[in-house]
């Protein structure tokens, strides 16, 4: 059955271009310019899904972003996208989408039987059900829940898709492109302002485009359209529609999901899907309009029930009938609007209004229309299952307590007015103290916290011309008090129908004998008796009440739900409604994409990647790499068909029978000048450093001031105030500021500088018996004898035209050096090694091999250094000065760090000589023991030793317990 | 996310520094004598004030100077920024 609700015209539809689109499967057709709601509305389907927990039918209730039913799953471009709101999303031809929450199938949800047992759901449901037997919690709920709970399914592939992140400041963001956002974006554009105006919806306008007023000259729409197309024009505004401003946080930076592609069929190619917007704005506009609220009452959640705000929104953009037998139920002027919208299209409404009597100039003119208006009348049910068929309809007495004279009568859908809730969601968020406007019964912002104002109906006014008046104002105020220029804006007359008072009614009362379930929040799908058995259980703070039933806590975050929760609460308790309060508002004010949040940091972007000058020569002599922080490092080099441990065996055999070549560029290095450098050096680390002459190197360890090994590393004096300091890979950046903490704020007294030179560097180590004769060929000029370069010695040489820095250091055990030159040339010295070491039998080797030769030579490194361990813990005692004061030294007499018992750095060889105990593994006394078996210590570093041919471990273990 | 005004290079966005914490504490003189819980207060023991707090940043991926920030902890108001040599 597809019947056609499509009007013969009107709308803002393209009808010239016609779309099809699938929903569960079925092909459906709709027009340029609808959403997949207006769409399937317009042929005549309201099924979309079934609800959260009872699994009761759900249609569509609002058309746009307080939409707490119609959330769909699409597949774009092969691509999953879940928690999509069918009033939101636009057609393209070839959408594909699915109910979400229903299992098998909408028609058939097997979890409606929730709606049967829904004794068995109260409030709290969740809470209450792990009180019970564990073993009914994991064998039969928790399975059936999974499978038939939740807003759609997730992918698990990879999205292709790009998403990117943009940094933008402006002098004025408006939220929001209804009057009050484009009056004030008007106003502070001709000041000169450099403006953001941003748009949720894809049409520009908000309330303009379903309203009938009169601007100038023009209808509310084509003014819109005027300033619109004025802004875009202005080199100092940027204006842009399907964007989302959705947090607003410290400092007024905002933040915006902008949809740049999920319109379009695929993303093209060079533009993101999504793009989140970061906005630092001098001042925020908040004219995010407002909602409207729902009235409550019996099955108000059936497929067919909706807002009349979206009803019409339906009939004057999309041209499209929510219905042909609709009920109009209101409580103030709003529902007339929708009802003579009906009309003029040649549809019969009824409208239901709340209040005994009532006038206005809508209401005359829905009089003169002849439209069938009851006052004191309420709707008490709706019925039909999935699609509303007729309506129990009642006399409501004037204290609205009692109902009388109820009837059935025919309809095909209930519009529901229950006025107006502005959305202060981002005024709360940026801290605004709001307060509760007695007038409009809800909450308007109050005392700003940051700069920003609230303009138009999210500020708790209605009238259009009163908002168009204080906008094109605030506007031109808070503009000229940034750029200083005035150019004045006359603002336009208005013509408007007034309204009369709205009714404080919003809950209809259940009728003897009946126990309707009525909704307050629809997604959650939280019914009055919830919130009432919660009270009655004893919750009282509005905060306890929502997380216990969940009020509000939907991906819709209670648009519709919250004031009619609080009304709730405030007359159960018997206080008026500013008495309970709101509950926080928090960012997202919409859901957003997991993609968007991330942005381009994904997979090899997730981290910058750090290559050494000789990456390439690594790449191209298969070497294996492995992460160290950022860096990536040739792990091993492999021959054949080696893996791992056969080849790191043989490189560092190599370097242990003849010479290897390690790309060490990625240790850091800091250059340090200044007449007292070797001063600070002395503070800094825990040796003597006075005495150390120039072209000398020394090995040193510093502390934090808690006592704790920070870092260790060599340090060579270049000239009498010019020293080249190398720290471990991973800590170079924390030594740098570590360093320049004490320089500016604890001895400023020093003259010093430090300045980061790991790029400035690349480094290769040559190591094992034969580096020396490697070395005397790289520089035949130089003595690099025993006595010409001892060891810790330093000299300056020319590598075939290239200066170079020779620093004679082993972190092997064996003959070694380190040579450095400028980055630049750090490939070309790297094949100089390779070709003159030939003769000697020269390999290079990986970050595997260098463990296992440190670990044979008991070095400690970050693994033992590894932030818990001191000087002593390591051996490293010896280095620790009696002498003179450093950092971290008075830490070293605490009590615990003299304890005999402290776990210190042992090498461990396994009796059978073959059992390798993996890294990490906790070392106990006997394994067997029963639990707690305390913890002696624990494996820092293993490797196979090539020295011994067996494996061989470094631990941090408490000695004296063994 | 902050916007901090950094002394020396103007406002920047809170991603470009890294915090220090309290900024009134100061390290005890080297090689002079001090009690074992006078240490240990400096290297352990900070306030926690809900409010007004002198702290340390770093610009680390600016001109990396230590800077001090007033900041209300509960608010995040900036009150006044100033360069490692300044005092309030
Ligand atoms: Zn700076």
């Amino acid at each position: 059955m597809s019947d056609n609700f499509r009007l013969d015209k009107g709308g803002l539809i393209n009808r010239n271009k016609k779309i099809s689109f699938k929903f569960n499967g079925k092909k459906y057709f709709g027009y340029e310019g609808d959403t997949i709601a207006s769409a399937l509305l317009a042929n005549g389907v309201h099924l979309i899904g079934r609800s959260f927990k009872y699994h009761r039918p759900r249609g569509f209730f609002g058309a746009g972003v307080d939409e707490p039913y119609a959330i769909v799953q699409m597949n774009r471009n092969n691509e999953v996208d879940p928690n999509v709101r069918a009033t939101e999303q636009e057609l393209f031809e070839g959408l594909e989408a699915k109910s979400v929450n229903c299992w098998p199938n909408v028609n058939f949800d097997i979890g409606a039987i929730n709606n049967f047992l829904n004794k068995f759901f109260p409030a709290g449901f969740y809470y209450k059900t792990f009180m019970w037997p564990k073993s009914f919690w994991y064998k039969i709920y928790e399975p059936i829940i999974r499978k038939a709970a939740g807003f759609g399914a997730a992918s698990i592939k990879h999205d292709k898709e790009r998403y990117e992140h943009k940094y933008e400041y402006c002098d004025l963001l408006i939220a929001g492109t209804g009057p009050s956002g484009l009056a004030s974006a008007y106003a502070a554009a001709q000041n000169g302002a450099r403006v953001i105006l941003a748009e949720d919806k894809s049409r520009f306008g908000g309330s303009l485009l379903t309203s009938e007023v009169t601007i100038g000259n023009q209808s509310g729409q084509e003014w819109a359209e005027q300033i619109i197309s004025e802004l875009k024009s202005m080199p100092n505004v940027i204006v842009k529609n399907r964007s989302q401003v959705f947090g607003y946080y410290d400092h007024n930076m905002l933040v915006m999901s902008e949809r740049v592609s999920d319109h379009l069929p695929k993303t093209d190619k060079y533009t993101p899907k999504q793009r989140l917007w970061y906005i630092r704005a001098k001042e925020v506009v908040i004219s995010s309009g407002s909602i409207e609220r729902p009235l409550v009452f019996g099955n108000n959640d059936t497929p067919g029930v909706m807002l009349s705000s979206a009803a019409k929104e339906y009939i004057k953009v999309y041209g499209v009938l929510v219905g042909k037998k609709p009920i109009v139920f209101t409580n103030n002027d709003s529902g007339y609007e929708t009802a003579i919208e009906f009309k003029k299209n040649g549809v019969d409404p009824i409208v239901l209004d709340t209040r005994k009597d009532a006038d206005s100039e809508i209401i005359k003119e829905a009089k003169e229309l002849n439209i069938n208006i009851k006052f004191s009348y309420v709707v008490v049910a709706a019925k039909g299952y999935k699609k509303v068929n007729s309506a129990d309809i009642a006399k409501i007495s004037d204290d609205k307590k009692v109902i009388s004279n109820v009837e059935n009568i025919k309809c095909d859908c209930i519009c529901v007015s229950g006025f107006w809730t502005p959305t202060i969601h981002l005024a709360s968020q940026s801290g605004n103290k709001t307060k509760f406007n007695e007038e409009i019964d809800a909450f308007v912002p109050s005392h700003s916290k940051q700069k920003e104002t609230t303009l138009g109906s999210a500020n708790g006014v209605f009238t259009l011309e009163e908002n168009l008046k204080t906008s094109f104002e605030k506007g031109s105020e808070l503009s000229k008090k940034i750029t200083n220029k005035e150019n004045k804006v006359s603002i336009p007359t208005v013509v408007e129908k007034k309204s009369s008072k709205h009714d404080k009614f919003w809950c209809v009362p259940l009728p003897e004998g009946k126990n309707y379930k009525r909704f307050l929040d629809f997604q959650n799908d939280v019914a009055v008796s919830d919130i009432q058995l919660a009270l009655r259980e004893g919750y009282r703070s509005i905060e306890h009440v929502k997380r216990y039933t969940t009020l509000g806590m939907a991906t819709d975050q209670g648009k519709t739900s919250n004031l009619n929760g609080l009304q709730l609460v405030s007359e159960v308790e018997n206080k008026v409604v500013p008495q309970v309060g709101h509950t926080t508002f928090r960012p997202p004010y919409t859901p957003v994409s997991i993609g968007a949040i991330v942005g381009r940091e994904v997979g090899k972007h997730s981290k910058p990647t750090r290559k050494s000058p000789m990456h390439y020569w690594h790449e191209k002599n298969n070497a294996v790499f492995v992460d160290a922080g950022v860096w990536l490092r040739p792990r091993y080099y492999k021959q054949g068909s080696e893996n791992l441990f056969v080849a790191s065996k043989r490189e560092a055999k190599n370097v242990r029978q003849n010479v290897g070549v390690c790309d060490v560029t990625t240790l850091g290095k800091i250059d340090i000048k200044g007449p007292d450098a070797a001063e600070f050096l002395n503070r800094v680390y825990t040796n003597a450093w006075l005495k150390l002459p120039v072209g000398k190197a020394r090995y040193g360890v510093m502390l934090r001031e808690d006592g704790i090994v920070m870092d260790d590393g060599t340090t060579t004096r270049i000239s009498e105030n010019h020293y080249h300091m190398t720290t471990t890979t991973a800590q170079a950046a924390n030594v740098l500021s570590h360093l320049e903490y004490y320089l500016q704020l604890v001895w400023p007294e020093l003259n010093v500088n430090v300045v980061s030179s790991t790029e400035q560097w690349a480094g290769a180590a040559i190591a094992g018996p034969k580096s020396r004769d490697v070395l005397q060929k790289l520089f035949p000029d130089l003595d690099v004898s025993n006595e010409g370069l001892p060891f810790m010695g330093y000299m300056e040489g020319n590598l075939f035209g290239v200066n170079a820095k020779i620093f004679r250091i082993s972190f092997s055990g064996e003959l070694a050096y380190e040579v450095n030159v400028e980055s630049d040339h750090g490939n070309f010295m790297w094949e100089k090694i390779m070709e003159i070491g030939k003769e000697f039998n020269i390999q290079p080797y990986g970050t595997e091999a260098l463990s296992t030769l440190r670990i044979e030579m008991g070095h400690v490194a970050g693994s033992e250094l590894d932030g818990r361990t001191i000087p002593y813990d390591n051996s490293l005692e010896g280095l620790v000065s009696k002498k003179k004061d450093f950092i971290g030294k008075r830490s070293l007499s605490k009590k615990a760090y003299l304890e005999p018992d402290r776990q210190k750095v042992v090498g461990v060889v396994p009796l059978d000589k073959k059992t390798s105990i993996p890294e990490g593994s906790y070392i106990v006394k006997d394994a067997k023991a029963k639990l707690p078996n305390p913890k002696l210590g624990h494996v820092s570093a293993s490797c196979w030793s090539v020295e011994y041919d067996n494996p061989f471990h470094l631990q941090l273990l408490k000695t004296e317990k063994i | 996310m902050l916007y901090i005004k950094c002394p020396h290079c103007g406002l920047r966005p809170q991603t470009e520094f890294s915090y220090g914490g309290d900024a009134t504490v100061k390290r005890p003189e080297l090689n002079k004598e001090i009690s074992d819980q006078d240490w240990d207060n400096f290297v352990y023991l900070r306030k926690s004030p809900r409010g007004k707090h002198l702290e340390l940043w770093q610009h680390i991926s600016g001109c990396r100077q230590w800077i001090k920030v007033e900041r209300d902890t509960l608010t995040h108001e900036i009150f006044t920024t100033l360069k490692a040599n300044e005092n309030i």
